[in-house]
């Protein structure tokens, strides 16, 4: 018999008897009075920055300026200018260079700052991992509560590849001092529109 | 020889404790990372709510266990990843070895994965002549040691930061004496990139799986799984068949949970979902069962199965705290390896059960509400009764000796207000506790006490 079935048919033979999935009721999770605040709050404690906007026009500025310093910089947000949508051909060696990217967040969570990512906001799995700065983009209105929430909003396996993304790298695995930027990107600003 | 197993965490908790700064040190660390965890399950009203649904929908997994596992695998395979099976260790060990050697593999890196390291997959590729670098900082610091992580979480929580910058200075030429945890941490990023990016596998651990999608999660702050697997051309996932979760909507507790009983935070800073290899990229999923199922039929243990690998109850165990993870000789330390090693061989583990105060603040702190000290009990009896220990009264004690025949271990007197909870953190949330039954607590300073509990009662 493969492995496979040696293991299917011992568990078969040892687990429990059927116990019921429990019922979450949403209506006992936390609520927060302002979302926005509240998730200001969260990044800021885990190291991350947010920058309220009516519009994008002053961050396309700056994103102008940027690239025509020569900056290595690369945008996936339509409404910013021009996408960068080659990325899947970068090579990891290449991407390492990128210095900020900006990407569109779908929904963000209150209660902890995650932001969800889906692969084809990215362009390139690595990207929001690799680069040294990040910049994510949010409707103020994306914003839930809390992940229960969250996962309503978001379709996990609608791609290949998705994220929550709460703040820039980090680590505390020498003598348990925080420092930011670990493997990943080295700061995090989210720009909360609207 | 079977009284001699049952000494071995004893002993080495014995020469853990000679260094006795750094056994203090040791022990305010965790105890301040049990804390963060306090603060943090504190900031939700429903965080006992949350602790009780991850119970009951990881109680059902295990009730529909072989179901969910084909349904993953269903799912996973008609995303285009390649699904294997392990009975063991080395069976796992040599799917992997397949891999590498089917492509010709020589770079490889590997994120954090419990599980490897359960099964020994560093040391069974080393015999091979294929080397791997771990890239979670804690896992690297520990690699260049030639030491096993002493904490599933936080694998250099034993180290000190001249430790680590001795360890630097000498792999990575970093200045010597240069103690700061941003440089050393610089050093260790500039490092581990090079090797992201020219490596051709990248290893992985799964924290969840989730049988609706056939996709699996897991979980960094450091970014260092995504580095791997998003740059090399083949990504191997590990997991114990008990990762399993029904649908993707539960990832919503046990997010909620994991990070917050780790370390206090919010959230990891990465939570990612893995469903399809990226365009060119191979992706195989390891399930592995290497006991678990034996594990699964004995009905006093199997809600151990439940466990996803916080480490709050390592944290806030006394004799963790003060014995060290090595001297748990085991991948995973800690009040759950002591209910999961036995399991495994009950020979090489008997002492570990033992280890223990039987306090059952694990039990208090456990996010899927694993009855994590009443296990440790009846592994007592089962391994008296099998004949892996002398008598049990002997034994029975041997958790609390080692805590309290030493009295440096608990001069305490002048450190009241904290060390009370410290180090008998069952005080005042267990009263169950069979060693309490036995023998008079050594009584805390009354006022002291009154003061600490009046405080910390609201
Ligand atoms: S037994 Fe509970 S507290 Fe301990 S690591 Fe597992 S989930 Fe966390």
């Amino acid at each position: 018999m493969s492995s496979r079935d040696t293991i299917l048919k011992n568990i078969t033979a040892n687990k429990p008897e059927l116990v019921e999935l429990p019922a979450i009721d949403l209506n006992t999770v936390i609520q927060y009075n302002d979302l926005v605040q509240q998730y200001k709050t969260v990044l800021q404690s885990i190291g991350g920055g947010t920058v309220e906007l009516q519009d994008l026009s002053s961050l396309k500025q700056e994103l102008e300026s940027r690239k025509a310093k020569g900056d290595f910089v690369v945008n996936r947000i339509a409404a910013l200018g021009e996408v960068s949508d080659s990325l899947a051909s970068l090579t990891a060696d290449e991407l390492a260079a990128v210095d900020t990217a900006y990407i569109q967040g779908n929904v963000a969570v209150a209660e902890n700052g995650a932001i969800w990512l889906y692969e084809s906001n990215m362009g390139n799995r690595l990207l929001p991992f690799i680069c040294q700065h990040l910049v994510i983009v949010i409707e103020r209105k994306s914003i839930v509560p809390t992940m229960h929430h969250a996962y309503q909003q978001i379709e996990s396996a609608k791609e290949g590849f998705g994220v929550f993304l709460a703040g820039p790298s980090k680590t505390a695995d020498i003598e348990q001092s925080l420092v930011i930027g670990a493997h990943g990107a080295r700061s995090l600003i989210v720009y909360m529109i609207g | 020889m079977s009284h001699t197993s049952t000494l071995k965490h004893a002993e080495a908790a014995a020469q853990f404790i000679n260094d006795e700064p750094r056994t203090n040190w040791h022990d305010e660390t965790l105890w301040f990372v049990r804390q963060k965890r306090d603060k943090a399950a504190h900031g939700l009203p429903e965080w006992e709510q949350l602790r009780e649904w991850a119970s009951q929908i990881k109680n059902h997994t295990l009730s529909n266990l072989d179901n969910y596992l084909l349904e993953f695998e269903r799912n996973a395979k008609a995303n285009g990843v390649t699904v294997h099976w392990a009975m063991d260790g080395a069976d796992h060990n040599r799917i992997i070895y397949d891999i590498i050697q089917k492509n010709n593999i020589q770079k490889i890196v590997k994120s954090k994965s419990m599980l490897t390291e359960e099964c020994g997959l560093n040391e069974f590729l080393h015999t091979k002549g294929i080397e791997t670098v771990d890239t979670d900082l804690g896992e690297r610091i520990v690699q260049f040691r030639n030491e096993p992580p002493s904490h599933i979480v936080l694998p250099a929580i034993h180290l000190k930061k001249q430790d680590v910058s001795d360890t630097f200075h000498e792999h990575l030429n970093t200045e010597k004496g240069n103690n700061d945890p941003q440089y050393l941490t610089e050093a260790a990023r500039q490092h581990l990139r090079e090797k992201f990016i020219e490596s051709e596998l990248a290893i992985t651990g799964v924290n969840f799986a989730v049988a609706e999608t056939g996709g699996f999660v897991v979980c960094t702050n450091e970014g260092n799984a995504d580095m791997g697997a998003h740059a090399a051309k083949i990504h191997i996932a590990c997991m114990g068949f008990e990762k399993m979760i029904p649908k993707a909507e539960h990832l919503s507790v046990f997010l909620r949970l994991l990070a917050r009983s780790a370390t206090g935070q919010p959230i990891t800073t990465y939570s990612s979902h893995f469903h399809k290899p990226r365009e060119g990229q191979e992706m195989h999923i390891v399930i592995v069962d290497n006991g678990r199922s034996r594990q699964l039929g004995r009905a006093d243990f199997r809600n151990s199965l439940k466990c996803i690998r916080c480490a709050a109850c390592f944290n806030t165990c006394p004799v963790y705290r003060r014995s060290g993870g090595h001297s748990y000789h085991t991948a995973v330390a800690g009040p759950i390896g002591s209910i999961l090693n036995p399991n495994i061989d009950m020979r090489a583990n008997a002492d570990l059960p033992f280890a223990s105060t039987l306090c059952g603040s694990c039990s208090n702190v456990c996010p899927v509400k694993i009855d994590i000290h009443d296990q440790l009990w009846k592994w007592r009896q089962v391994l008296v009764a099998e004949g892996y220990v002398d008598t049990t009264k002997k034994v029975g004690l041997k958790g609390m000796a080692f805590l309290l025949a030493r009295p440096r271990l608990y001069r305490f007197a002048g450190k009241m207000g904290r060390g009370v909870m410290r180090l008998f953190p069952w005080l005042v949330n267990n009263k169950l506790n069979p060693w309490y039954k036995q023998r008079e607590m050594p009584a805390p300073p009354k006022q002291s006490f009154r003061d600490w509990y009046l405080q910390n009662k609201k």
